[in-house]
């Protein structure tokens, strides 16, 4: 290697400009419905909406989305923002997948469900927090994976220590994570804040306040920046809900949820009185949609409520939704569902609580038959 | 190397360069050798400024060391017949790609294809035959001399089965990034008409596409983008691949699939034209054609990965389980393009591009001349020459 490099060193090719051309990266959810794909389409005419970036077609029998005879999948550009790691003029361009005919969604967008329910609720102004939470695992060969920093085939010190922490005692990875929150806002993603979790090597990073159908766009976002920045530095994201077993915690995706209602006079009231019998009442239907393998996770212990059993408290963890203190106090502000799991899709969790808390539930059972449908064998 | 590191240590050679890039031109001579799938290239220093094709001279090279030519003929003459930057050397300098002649500077060295190709692609002109080929590659990794493996495969073993790695994110599912990135860059820096890139079915597999281009163009920036990706892999310590079927087992082989319209096909009509006129003629013409799609591939072309079957023609409307899609947008718009999928990834794109320009608008009279010649490179040199040898004294004689 030493000798090769010596051939042409100092020269980078990632210098190289291409002010002549547009590096497209058409991004979409492929057929696990946990996982990115993606693939670049080279412009050589100016990008400057959305509208300039057009409708493409991939082979969906290579990502479980078609079989190989009718293989292909149409990618529709949705939301577009910089690419923060080829810089401008570059662009990420986030789709949504039909069949040949344009017009049926392939196998799990749900993109455009949400959409649709989000702008019939658009009264409402639906603001979404989510804190999306992973590990973060190091790999040996190509089926060994253990949590970074952790002893290899062993534990660490019990937890306690780890969340938030400073030091190279305690703290696994914040290259990592500080590098996807600059990558995020570079990109012009609504990344509100980072912090290391509970677990050793396991993070969190916040996308909100965003509103309608952004909170969706902007997590699917960040979590491609985020697998990328992995493959840099030779580390492996995790969104398993239950990654390791024993006493540790797994992993969620809290969603924090507002509507103009409860963020004006009596809000608190309004969420204490309608809103929480609303959730408690389709509590076994939108766990459906809160992310597969949770019953894993949500136990009644470290930090959760139990999966049968819809709870609440102020200010409480160990139940299904808190209403944070400043929301009491205030009189008025968000809820906090607890019970999303970090491999949900932001689309389904989303669009689900603002159905069923300003919609009467009208499209729950729709949801619930979409997901149902995506999960069947092609 | 430390140590010359250090006795020349801030002393960068590259930086030289720039004072003498306002006298000199450094032309990189490229050419195909006398295995059909590599490239060689020499240096020579121009001391004039170097404006188009024409201020480029003729060159020759020893083609005894290429499998071109025996010891005794060993000259054989570079034509140079397209000129584009040199990423790596930076403006002024230049990669020049060429034509192979024997020494009578008439008759085409071995494995020059693209001397009939060009005769092809001027008689079909008025057709105005696009291309857009899509090649497929894997990246291995060397240990010693003779062992080489896919780039993130556990070493001597298989990673976990095909289905995750197509345009792929992640260090868990895609291996080599950097260099189909610095290649794409490179390539456009040079000029070159790089439409795209994504992962690949198999693990370490990649895809570049080069198009649209028109006639000749698509295998000369075909050969010139091969070029530049062999070149930055030297600089990775990655090796290039383009074996049909590198890893025998439930993985994926490599494809050069090509993209194909003329006038008609993308007029009002293209796509009944596809389908009633151009589907049956490749059916007809699929034994001889498929012999100019690539050695061995026959152990790529077995009806599964997304294949059609070797010695069978089939289409489908977009299927990728045969041997020419028509692309679902072809049939919506009525006009378009269609896939023959099945050239191997070690084509000659010359081969291929004319092959497909003469079975669809030239009634197919060059075929058997395209093969005849395909199947005279292939012999052993020593037959050819004594040939050669014998014409040449036979001429005397006379």
């Amino acid at each position: 290697m030493t000798e090769t490099i010596e051939n042409l060193r100092d020269f980078n090719y990632f210098k190289l400009n291409t002010n002549t051309h547009v590096l497209v990266e058409y991004i979409w959810i492929d057929g696990t419905g946990e996982r990115l794909r993606s693939k670049t389409k080279v412009y050589d005419t100016p990008i400057k909406s959305l509208d300039d970036v057009e409708w493409w077609t991939f082979d969906g029998s290579s990502t479980d989305q078609a079989i190989t005879k009718f293989s292909e999948i149409f990618l529709k550009p949705v939301c577009m923002v910089r690419d923060p790691f080829r810089g401008d003029p570059h662009k990420f361009v986030l789709c949504e997948t039909y069949k040949p005919d344009r017009k049926t969604p392939a196998r799990f967008n749900f993109r455009w469900i949400a959409e649709k329910i989000m702008q019939e609720a658009s009264e409402s102004d639906p603001w979404f927090g989510i804190e999306q939470e992973y590990f973060m695992l190091k790999r040996t060969g190509t089926t060994h994976l253990w949590p970074l920093g952790w002893p290899v085939g062993g534990f660490p010190y019990p937890q306690g220590r780890y969340y938030c922490s400073i030091g190279e005692r305690n703290n696994f990875g914040r290259a990592l994570s500080e590098a996807h929150q600059r990558a995020c806002l570079c990109a012009g993603l609504k990344l509100s804040g980072i912090n290391s979790e509970v677990a050793p090597s396991q993070w969190e990073f916040q996308i909100g306040i965003a509103r309608g159908i952004e909170a969706g766009d902007h997590l699917w976002l960040a979590r491609y920046i985020l697998e990328r920045l992995g493959e840099e530095f030779g580390i492996d994201i995790n969104y398993d809900p239950k990654p390791i077993q024993g006493d540790w915690n797994g992993t969620g995706a809290h969603c924090n949820f507002s509507t103009t209602t409860t963020r004006e006079q009596g809000g608190y009231e309004y969420i204490k009185e309608f809103m929480l019998p609303l959730l408690e009442k389709n509590h076994q239907k939108m766990m459906l949609l809160y992310g597969l393998n949770n019953e894993a996770r949500l136990t009644g212990k470290h930090e959760t409520g139990e999966y049968n059993q819809f709870s609440w408290g102020d200010g409480s963890r160990g139940c299904s939704i808190r209403v944070p203190i400043i929301t009491k106090e205030l009189g008025k502000g968000y809820l906090e569902d607890r019970r999303p799991a970090a491999n949900m899709d932001p689309y389904l969790v989303c669009s689900a609580l603002v159905d069923a808390t300003c919609m009467n539930g009208k499209y729950l059972m729709t949801l619930i038959e979409q997901f149902a449908e995506s999960l069947k064998q092609l | 190397m430390t140590e010359t590191i250090e006795n020349l240590r801030d002393f960068n050679y590259y930086q030289l360069s720039k004072a003498v890039n306002n006298t000199i031109v450094l032309a990189e001579y490229i050419w195909i050798d006398g295995t059909g799938e590599s490239l060689r290239s020499k240096t020579k220093v121009y001391q004039t400024p170097i404006k188009t094709l024409e201020d480029l001279e003729w060159w020759t090279y020893d083609g005894s060391s290429t499998d071109q030519a025996v010891t005794r003929f060993s000259e054989i003459y570079l034509k140079p017949v397209r000129v584009i930057k040199d990423p790596f050397r930076g403006d002024p300098h230049i990669l020049v790609l060429c034509e192979t002649y024997l020494p009578d500077k008439k008759t085409p060295a071995r494995y020059n294809f693209r001397w009939i190709a060009n005769q092809i692609m001027e008689k079909a002109k008025d057709h105005k035959p696009w291309f857009g080929i899509e090649q497929e590659y894997f990246l291995l990794k060397r240990t010693g001399t003779t062992h080489l493996w896919p780039l993130g495969w556990p070493t001597g073993g298989f990673p976990y089965p095909q289905g995750r790695y197509y345009c792929s994110i992640g260090e868990r599912n895609n291996f080599g990034r950097a260099l189909a990135e610095a290649h794409l860059r490179a390539c456009l820096n040079a000029g070159i008409k790089i439409a795209g890139l994504n992962a690949e079915v198999a693990p370490s597999q990649w895809e570049f596409q080069i198009g649209i281009a028109e006639g000749i163009e698509i295998g000369d920036h075909m050969w010139l983008a091969r070029y530049i990706l062999e070149r930055i892999g030297e600089e990775f310590g990655i090796d290039i691949n383009y074996d049909p079927k590198p890893i025998l087992g439930d993985w994926n082989g490599s494809g050069a699939h090509c993209n194909y319209s003329t006038l008609t096909t993308r007029s009002e009509g293209g796509y009944r034209y596809i389908v009633d006129k151009l589907m049956p003629i490749l059916k007809e013409n699929h034994l001889e054609m498929i012999k100019l799609y690539g050695q061995k591939n026959e152990l790529r072309l077995t009806g599964r990965h997304e294949t059609g079957k070797y010695d069978q023609f089939s289409w489908g409307d977009g299927s990728r389980g045969c041997s020419v899609r028509v692309p679902i947008i072809t049939k919506e718009q009525g006009q378009g393009y269609f896939e023959d999928r099945r050239p191997a990834a070690n084509i000659d794109p010359y081969l291929v591009s004319a092959a497909l320009v003469d079975v669809t608008c030239l009634n197919g009279e060059h075929l058997k001349q395209l093969n005849q010649i395909f199947e005279d490179s292939l012999k052993p040199l020593g037959q050819q020459i004594f040939q050669q040898q014998k014409e040449q004294f036979q001429q005397q004689t006379q």
